[in-house]
Parts: C-alpha cells; structure tokens; sequence
C-alpha cells in the first residue's frame, strides 16, 4: 500500500487543469513506474497525486495534414513500438522506446513521464532532441509550445507550472522525412536497465548517399540533462562518408560533452563510450538512410 | 527403480497453479505488521532515541528500540549447535543493537496496524548518534586509526589461522624453479532470492510459533530461544514453501527479533516482511576476499610450493565468520596438489559494511577465482596449455587430505576436463585464437573445482527420517530436512520409493517442516541433504521395509529373507511372483483383530565421512573492446557429483549455479560509499543479476562415479555448479585480449581502462 | 479512503472495495487470495507479480487498483480448466523442469500467457525479450525458455 495522502483522478484535459490548480502541491501521476517507486521511497509519500492515466485523448498517435506527427504523452512505450505511423516515419524512436527497462514497464511506462521526469538516462528523451521535438503544454491560461530542450530546466526539473501538463509531443515533417536513425543504449544489462550511456543519431544523406546533408546527435547521461551536439553536427555539414568522418564526429563530440564521475560510471569511461558510440550510431544512421560505409 | 530418473518435481502443481503456500500466503485474517528502523550511519553509537512522537500516532501498536531488548547477546549462524563453548558460533549481537556496525543496522522496530502507519512512525522516531569514521575495507578496518567494532576483536580481526604443510621457504630454494605472484579479489555479492525474507510470530499456549521462509527450522528454533533466554522447547518454527535461500535463509535473521515482538503485544500475529532493499543490506552477502597467491613450479609445470594468505571482508557482524574463508583455504589445498610445501594464513576482518554470511558453496568461488586465475597466469608464463598444467597438480582419487583425514573415494575430474575440451574443440579455437587484432576478439578458457560434501569433520552432521504407513499401503515421508527450490523433496521421494519398493506416487512428503513434528535435521545447506539426510532416509526406509515384511510373514508364512517389495507388491524373491500388495499388509496391520500395529520407522544418521565432488567449466566469449563488453557464447558446467538421482533435475541446478555465476563473474557487485558507509544499489535496478537476455544457453554435462560413502553413490551437487564459472570467463577473456584481470566482476569499465592501459584502445 | 472497484478476475465480475491507496497487487492478494502474485521487489524489477490486464502484462505492484476499473484482469488461478487441469505452458514448466523455487513461476506463467495466445511464433532470442522483465534467480531461465518455447 502506497503512502498517499488523496489521489484525484482526471477523465479529460479540462479537469486535470482544474485539479491541478485546485490542489497545486499535488503532482501528476501517469503510469506511475516512476512516481508510484518515489512514494515508496519516501521521497514523496504523503503526496496528492492528479491521475491522467484515464484521459483518453492523451493517449495515441495521429499524424497531422502538414505531416506533423502527434504523439499523446499518454501512450505507453509498447503502444509507440507498435504503432503504424511510429514505425513508418519514426522508426528510432520505437525502438528506443523498446529499450526501457522490460517488458511489463513498456507496458504501463509513458512517453511523457519519461521526459516529464526530467532524468538524462530517459531512453526516449536523447531521441526526441534529435527529432527537434516540440511540446505542447495546457493549464489554466490555455496552450504554449516549446521545444524539448527548453522544457529541461535541470536534472529532475521541467517547465511546468501550477494547474499545467504536457498535453502532446509533435514532431514535423522536415526533422523525420528522409532522415535514417539509430539509438544505442550502453547499459550493463539488456533488458531491466537504464542507460550508462544514451546516443542517437538521425542523418539525411546527399542524393548520391555519399556524404552527409544533415546530422543531428542526442546523447543521455553526458551532461546532467539530455543534450544535442550543434558543434559536430556543424562539423560534418557536406562531409563524405569516409573512415575520416567518424574520426572527425568521434573527437569532435568529446569537446561538447561533460559527462560525471557517479557509483555507476567514470567521467572517463562515458567519455570512451561517447566517442566509440556516437561513431557506432551514426554508421548504423547511415545504412538506414540509404547509405553504404565502405571502410 | 526411480533413482536415476528423471522423476518430475512433487511440487510442480502446487508451483505452476499458484497453490503452494509460502509464508506470506499463510494467514487470511488480522495480523499487525513490523517494520525496522535502520541505522544512518555505519559507525557509531545510538546516544538517544526518542519514540514519544511516533508512538502518538494513531494506529501505532508498540515500538520498542535498542533500549530496552533483552541484553542477551546472541550468535545468528546456521551452523549445528556446539557443546563445546570454543566451537560455538561468536554471539556477537542483540536483537535491536545501541552500537551500530554498519549503515541499516537495526535499532528499532514499529509494530502498526498496516504498513503505511508503521512507515510513517519509523520517519517519526528521532535518533541521536555519536558517530565515528566508518571503514569499508579490511585494510582500513585493520589500521591503526580505525575503531574497534567489537569489544572481543583487537584491530577488528574476528579470527586469524595459519598453517604450514612441508616448509615453504626451503622448497622454494629448489634450483630452476619459476616464481608466480599474483593479487586476486572478489567483490560482495548477493544471494537475492526473490522471496525476501519474511516471518510471521504468534503465540498459542504461552509458547512462540513462528512461520518463516528459513533454510533451516530447527537450527531457527534454539537462535530463537537463545536470543530470547527462553527454553528452546517453547518456540516452535514452521518453514512453509521458500522463495529461494542460496544461503541467506541459512541465517536466523530477524525471526528472534519478530519472536520478542509477539510477546510485546500479548502473543497477537505480527508480520515482519523485508524489503528488497533491507535484504541486499541488513541480511547477509557473499564475503569479498582478497588473495595474495605466490607459487613456486618447476619448468614442466609441476608444483613445487604454494603459499595463499587472504582477507575476508566480514562486514559488520560475526555471521558465520573465519568459516568461510578457511573453507577456502581448505579447498586450496584440496584441489592441486604440490610436491612439497603449501603454507596458508588467512583473516577475516569486520568492516562498517553488510555482514557476510553463508552463500552457495561459501568460499570457495572466491578461492577458485583466484586459484584458477592464478593457475592461468603460470601456464601462461610456462608457454603450457593450461588444461596440462591442471591435470599434472589436480587431486587424484585416493588423495587423503592430511589436515581433515577426508579421502577421495571417487573422482571423474579428468573425465569431466576431458568431455569439455571434445565439446569445445579446445585444441583447435586455442590455435584459432592467437594472434588476433581488431576491436572485436574471441577467447576460450576454463576452470577447475573441488568441493566438499556438507560440514564433517568440521561440525556435526546429523539427520533423522520418519516413515509411516498409510492402510492403502503408501506412506507419509518426513524428514527435517527442507525443499528450498533445489529439488530436495523429490529426491527424497525417490529415495523413499526404491528402498521400500513403492511406486513414487504412493509415498507422500511433508513438504512442510515444523519443528514440533519434524523429526531433527540442521536443514539445507553444503550441499548435504541428499548425502547425509539421504542415508538418514535410506536408513529409515530400509527399517520400515523390515517392519512391512515381517508383518507379510506373518499373514503368508513365506519366509522374510525369500520376500521383497517391488512396485508396492510383495513378491517371492525365488520366482518374482505377486503374494499381495502393500496395502493389503497396511489394512490387516492396521485392523487386525488379532494383531493390530501401526508401522512406522525412525532413524538418526550421524554422518562421519565426507566426498570431494569435482568439476570444470568451460567458456567461449567475444569481446568488443572499445566499449569493454563481454559477450558469452558459449559456456557449459560438467560435474563429477557421483550417481546423479535425478538427471532433469540435476541438470537444472547445475543451469542456476551458472546463472549466478556469471552475475559473479561479470556484473554483480554491492557497492557501498568508501566515506559513509552507504550502501549505494541495494535494489534490482542498480545491482545487477542477469536477465534472460544477458543469459547464454547453458550447457551442463555429468561424470558418473559411484561415491561408497554416499547413500546411492552420490555426492554434493547443490552447489557446486556457481564455482567455476568466474574464473572459466575471466581466463577466456585472457586468451581473447591477452589481458589478465585478477578482480570480480569483470565489467566493462575495469575492461576498458585495462585496455587502454595496455594500448588496446 | 475506500473506492468500489467493478472490474472481471479471471472470468468472473467482482466488486471490490479497495483502498485508494492500493496497488492492483494488494488488492489481488489480500481482497481477492489470490496468492500466485507474488511480490519480490514491489517497484517493477522482478516481474513475480505479473498479471494480464485486457491481454497484456503488467506489473501489479505498481499499477493502483483503482485503475483497475472496468478492465479484465486474469492470474494463473485462471488457467486451470474446470476440473483442475492445467495449460499447456503450465504442464511445460512441469515437463521441462522449469520450476525450482517457484517463487517467480506464476508471474512468468502469465507473460508466456500473453506470448502464446498471440498467435506468433518467436524464436529464442525474441522469447528471451519478451520474457526479460522477469528476475529468476534458481533456473538460469534455461528450462524456462525451453518450456514455453515448447508450448508455442
């Protein structure tokens, strides 16, 4: 039995906002593999909690007239697996989102708990940067967007405010089509773990697939949010794909990185893993694309 | 004959349908629930404690605290009692302790109507500590500015012990030997059963009743009337269906603490369950050892001398204590022998963290870590091929250990090397092998083990059966001895069936132990049941045979010598033909108006011998080196136990031992932080087991023997399979990268700085 | 703080009344006795409570009961057949020796479950990740993939 002081349950968007400015201490609890372990812990027993995990219209994936594609932050890990626009347009991030912990917590886990919580390990999080996606929030005052970086304020920290929750992730058409993508999560176990290491690289190829058009490169765990790499994402602007490429992203990320000494990892070790996996991610990006490697 | 079949488990349906009853699923009605107030720091002293506003809080039944417990200090150890006072386990602790050990030592405890209540009152106790530098590791907890733990233990050594066969400094004058020196440590580890411990304390009749998930419900009833000063004859143990144990449950644990609760609330049913947490840090753990191995050999491979001198991080409590680590240095000199001179000093030592208790085969996978690690180092520096160098020292049958008189009466470990060299096609990848380059690397090695069979000479061995007879002719087979997972009452069933000559499904096994019933065994552990409890059965049974023809003799006139029991029949010996049935016997002995007897058998075995069982381990990885992972692709366990009674099931142990193995060998380490003390991953998120997918198929082989001095030929199986594999995957990650890693576990961090220290990276 | 709860357990409709503050888990065991839910962790690591909620696995002990309204609920205490048979994966944990000490065994009984009623038919390796949020600590999982692999 968990330590709760009162839990309110929301049907709709409408009466979460209403709730959760009734009650502002009270936090929002979605499929509560995260929230319901903190109250266990003691770090929030005695909470009030606002369930959204019956809203509906949070729940599922649509994709809009422009091409935007529309994920409710509501929708487990394995219904993004297994959704058909998911695995058409977006397939990274199905199967990043088919690395957290097993099975069961795909099941009950939600995307937007995952970036809700604020943590760099979040397997869906180093994704969604690179898909440049943006976050529509509601409360009281009605709707604003942003992009994800800006709803990171910190570790364990997002931008939300009394009587406001994250109502829809969008990703557009420009930051999927055409792009290849690849996730690895460095952890040590394959299943019932979280990241040591996060990377993702999505990448557009020239029309001859032989250099690249544009990259963008997310990495988890090496810093103290989830962060992207503007420095060599510049860097490999027009590049050809050659054994010189992934030299040039291998050390060149290591100078926009910093990674912590933690129990878990040295600083160290995750800038080895930084090197070797941004390389790794890219090379797998590029076969997705429509690329070769040739070395 | 049901020996040597493959018999399916007498507990698989009550298993697969939810039906078994473990302890938490005993009691329907009202209980009130315990929970412990863990210490927050790892050295010091509680000053004061004060309960007041916890006690106010609506729902709170009782708290009592290190305060007020009886002063009775109290030893934890599952091992048979002594009546020597020099061979008792050390009583090192009370049920609740003022001076505190380590980080979660028990100070307090809540009882409360539910869970949420007893949480919330533990938040509200308020201590007040006098705190002092808290040491993790033996070298600090030996220095000259650490506190002493434990008033008894000067410098915090809990027992030092030495000894010298042949002498060492003079064999190693021999001209043209070669010298090998390693360091070798093991981490701390942890059983995690998934059950946690769990016990629920009632009382009936001015005595204490405690259900509990133990190993051992006998040994569980005198610790239990020790901590509390009562006559032990007024506790009574029930040990239900276990979770798993692996050694953890062979420690009475908190069912003293959950006894002294009960009779604070006027014998009312109160549960005390453990978190996950509270199990990986205020249990017990696998020791971390560190060996210091110096051999001196000559250039054909022959051992000339050995010397091991180890440490034993014991944490912060006595538990089993010097057991352990002079179980390895026992079975150091067991399994190679040199030609003159084997010199041992080893220490354990209490440090501020969890305290090391029994786990599967205790000692010995931290000895054979670095045994075999070492054992490679020196092939490796002869240009020998390691399975050479094995075969020339390993024990050899009729080898009599000079120090405890045990004998080798049988050994198939050449065997067993021999069948995983074939299987493995050693010759040929070691050749493949060499000289490799390229982030992406393969290696195969192996290791080697012996290992004992329960504790004589050491301790006492005892154990008792009882058979009774049903009027259909089955029977009810009882034994103290417990089913934890391992199969135990299966093979008791079996056992029973090819003595007296019934068929498996007409003997019946009380699965269930209670101590007011059960007739007296110490219960599951090294590895010892179907050795010493299965002669205590074999015994009975073969008694309980005597009773039953007897009683055919008298109803047939045939003579007994000439009669025997085949598939529940009496038969005539000479021609194989029916007389009757066993339940036509049971029926006349039960309801004979001229001569009614209820038949029964009871016996006691006191069990004075000992079998070595041996085994190897063979491993195949490949290793990714710029990100130091280790992928196992292949890995097989062969074992020496003698006649294997059930193969399925044999087989099965031997997958599990593997398992946690390879989290040994590979990924599983409880961390605790050097300045505080805290345990860092004392959950299944941080510490890490293997799932199923970092878990390779799992090969297990067997080498028959016959053990004459087993009740069927056999001899310990339980735990040997988790020895060899650590060793087997850090040799073949040698033989992959040509890097030698002499610490456990070998993860990828360790992998990748080694790399990159030797310019592989 | 007590809610009543309508939902179906293993094919029968309940009303219950639970504690808001309840995990599914809880509510199983200590409403409803039924005790092959195991709990090994009690935060989502272990998988020995493992139920099917509408055809899926999750983990009861930390899914609320009161979320558990109107929804399906099925526990291996709904496999046997009506005369106490068991199903095919349950007589494959016996068969292939799947089970030590069957602490974990219900749990993972209910993800093969999920798996077999399917439809699909995954190899090994996929079997391994379907399986994966389950802790087994005496079987190495080897018999235990052997067994529901059989049951496919």
């Amino acid at each position: 039995m968990y330590d709760i002081k009162e839990i309110y349950e929301a049907m709709s968007v409408a009466q979460a906002v209403e709730l959760l400015s009734a009650h502002p201490e009270a936090k929002i609890i979605a499929g509560g593999s995260d929230v319901l372990i903190k109250i266990r812990e003691g770090k929030m027993a005695g909470c009030e909690l606002v369930s959204i995990f019956g809203i509906n219209e949070l729940k599922g994936i649509k994709i809009e007239a422009d091409g935007t594609i529309v994920i409710g932050p509501v929708t487990s890990f394995s219904s993004i697996t297994k959704d058909s626009i998911i695995q058409k347009f977006i397939p990274v991030l199905g199967a990043a989102v088919d690395q957290v912990g097993g099975p069961q917590i795909r099941n009950i886990g939600t995307i937007g708990g995952n970036i809700s919580n604020g943590v760099t390990s979040a397997d869906s999080a180093s994704t969604l940067f690179a898909l440049n996606a943006k976050l529509e929030i509601t409360g009281p005052s009605g709707t604003r967007k942003l992009p994800i970086q800006d709803y990171y304020q910190g570790p364990g920290k997002v931008d939300l405010k009394t009587g406001e929750l994250l109502t829809a992730i969008r990703i557009e058409q420009s930051n999927y089509e055409g792009f290849g993508g690849h996730y690895i999560k460095y952890a040590m176990r394959n299943a019932m773990d979280i990241a040591t290491l996060a990377c993702v690289a999505t990448v557009k190829l020239n029309a001859s697939k032989n250099a690249i058009e544009e990259m963008h490169l997310a990495l988890g765990v090496a810093g103290p949010i989830p962060m992207r790499c503007p420095i060599t994402e510049e860097a490999v602007k027009g590049k050809k794909i050659d054994a010189a490429l992934f030299d040039l992203v291998g050390k060149t990320v290591l100078t926009e990185v910093n990674p912590r000494t933690s129990w878990r990892a040295s600083k160290e070790f995750r800038l080895q893993l930084v090197e070797e996996l941004s390389k790794r991610a890219l090379k797998q990006a590029i076969i997705f694309a429509g690329g070769a490697l040739h070395d | 004959m049901s020996i040597g079949k493959s018999v399916k488990r007498v507990d698989g349906y009550e298993k697969v349908t939810g039906r078994a009853r473990y302890t938490d699923d005993f009691f329907e009605g009202k209980f009130l629930i315990a929970k412990v107030l863990h210490s927050t720091v790892a050295n010091g002293w509680v000053k004061s404690i004060d309960t007041s506003v916890a006690e106010k809080l609506p729902g709170v039944v009782k708290i009592a605290t290190c305060m007020d417990v009886p002063d009775i200090e109290f030893p934890t150890a599952g091992h048979p009692w002594s009546t020597d006072p020099n061979h008792q386990d050390v009583a090192d602790r009370k049920m609740l302790n003022r001076r505190v050990r380590l980080y979660g030592d028990d100070i307090a405890a809540v009882i409360a109507e539910d869970e949420v209540i007893a949480k919330r009152a533990l938040a509200l106790i308020k201590v007040e500590y006098e705190e002092y530098k808290p040491f993790v590791t033996v070298e600090e907890a030996m220095s000259d500015d650490a506190t002493q733990l434990h008033e008894a233990f000067p410098k915090n050594i809990l027992k030092h012990t030495a000894y010298e066969l042949g002498n060492f400094e003079e064999a190693c004058k021999e001209e043209g030997l070669k010298f090998f020196e390693g360091k070798y440590e093991t981490q701390t580890v942890q059983h995690c059963h998934i059950e946690n411990p769990i016990s629920y304390a009632y009382m009936e009749k001015g005595r204490i009743v405690v259900v509990s998930s133990t190993q051992i419900p006998h040994i569980c009833r005198r610790v239990i009337g020790q901590a509390l000063g009562l006559p032990w004859g007024k506790i009574r143990v029930i040990k239900p269906y276990i979770g798993g144990g692996f050694g953890n449950k062979q420690e009475v644990l908190y069912e003293p603490l959950n006894a002294y609760l009960t009779t604070l609330v006027g014998g009312r049913c109160v549960k005390l369950e453990l978190s996950r947490e509270e199990t990986f840090v205020s249990t017990r753990v696998r020791h971390a050892m560190t060996f210091y191995l110096k051999t001196a050999v000559r250039a054909d491979g022959r051992l000339v001398a050995r010397k091991i001198e180890g440490y034993s991080n014991q944490g912060g409590y006595a538990s089993h204590g010097h057991a352990l680590i002079a179980n390895s240095t026992n079975g150091f000199r067991h399994l190679y022998q040199e030609e003159k001179a084997l010199k041992s000093d080893v220490y354990t030592v209490f440090t501020n963290i969890s305290s090391g208790g029994a786990m599967r085969a205790y000692g010995i996978p931290q000895m054979i870590f670095a045994c075999e690690s070492h054992m490679e180092d020196i092939a490796n520096g002869l240009k020998i091929d390691p399975i050479e160098l094995r075969k020339k020292n390993m024990m050899k049958l009729g080898y009599i250990d000079p120090l405890s008189g045990i004998e080798c009466h049988s050994n198939g470990l050449a065997e067993c090397i021999e069948k995983g060299k074939v299987a493995f096609a050693w010759d040929e990848k070691r050749a493949a092998f060499v000289n490799q380059t390229g982030p992406i690397r393969k290696g195969i090695g192996m290791a080697i083990f012996s290992y004992k069979t329960g504790v004589y000479p050491v301790s006492l061995e005892t154990a008792a059966c009882r058979i009774v007879l049903n009027q259909d002719g089955s029977v009810q087979l009882q034994l103290g001895a417990t089913e934890i997972g391992q199969g135990a009452d299966t093979v008791f069933t079996q056992m029973a069936a090819e003595i007296i000559g019934l068929q498996v499904e007409d003997v019946h096994i009380i699965s269930t132990q209670d101590t007011d019933i059960t007739p007296f065994d110490t219960g599951a552990y090294a590895s010892r049941q179907s050795y010493v409890s299965g002669m205590a059965l074999r015994k009975t049974a073969e008694e309980f045979k005597g009773k039953i023809l007897a009683y055919a003799h008298e109803m047939y006139k045939h003579p007994i010598y000439m009669m025997d029991i085949v598939a529940g029949n009496i038969v005539k010996k000479e021609t194989g033909k029916i007389i009757a049935t066993v339940g036509n016997v049971a029926e006349e002995a039960f309801y004979s108006l001229t001569h009614s007897v209820h038949i029964t058998a009871e016996a006691t075995n006191q069990c004075k011998s000992n079998a070595f069982s041996f085994g190897a381990c063979f491993a195949e990885v490949e290793v990714d080196i710029p990100v130091g992972k280790v992928k196992v692709l292949r890995i097989m366990n062969i074992h020496d136990s003698g006649i294997i009674l059930n193969p399925q099931l044999a087989e099965a142990q031997v997958h599990g031992g593997m398992s946690m193995a390879l989290g040994f060998g590979l990924s599983e380490q409880l961390l605790f932080d050097s300045k505080t003390g805290k345990p860092l991953n004392d959950n299944f998120l941080d510490y890490k087991i293997p799932t199923m997918l970092d878990t390779p198929e799992l090969e297990a082989g067997f080498v028959e023997t016959f053990e004459v001095t087993g009740p069927f030929g056999n001899k310990s199986l339980g735990e040997p399979p988790t020895i060899p594999a650590a060793p087997a995957l850090r040799n073949a990650i040698f033989n992959a990268t040509g890097i030698a890693i002499n610490k456990s576990p070998i993860m990828p961090e360790q992998l990748v700085s080694k790399f990159k220290e030797n310019g592989l990276i | 703080m007590t809610k009543q709860i309508k939902c179906t357990v293993n094919g029968n409709l309940v009303e219950v009344f639970v504690d808001v503050r309840e995990s599914l888990a809880d509510m199983l065991r200590n409403k409803l006795y039924l005790t092959s839910i195991k709990k090994g962790c009690e935060v989502g690591e272990c998988g020995a409570c493992t139920v099917l909620i509408d055809g899926t696995s999750f983990d009861s002990c930390i899914f609320l009961a009161i979320w558990a309204e109107g929804k399906e609920i099925r526990t291996v205490e709904g496999l046997l057949g009506p005369n106490g048979e068991l199903s095919t994966v349950q007589q494959a944990f016996i068969d292939e020796a799947a089970i030590q000490c069957g602490f974990c065994t219900p749990g993972i009984i209910m993800s093969a479950t999920e798996i077999i009623e399917s439809g699909t038919k995954p190899t090994r390796n996929e079997l391994r990740r379907l399986l994966s949020g389950h802790l087994c600590r005496c079987t190495g999982y080897q018999n235990i993939i052997n067994a529901v692999e059989k049951s496919l």
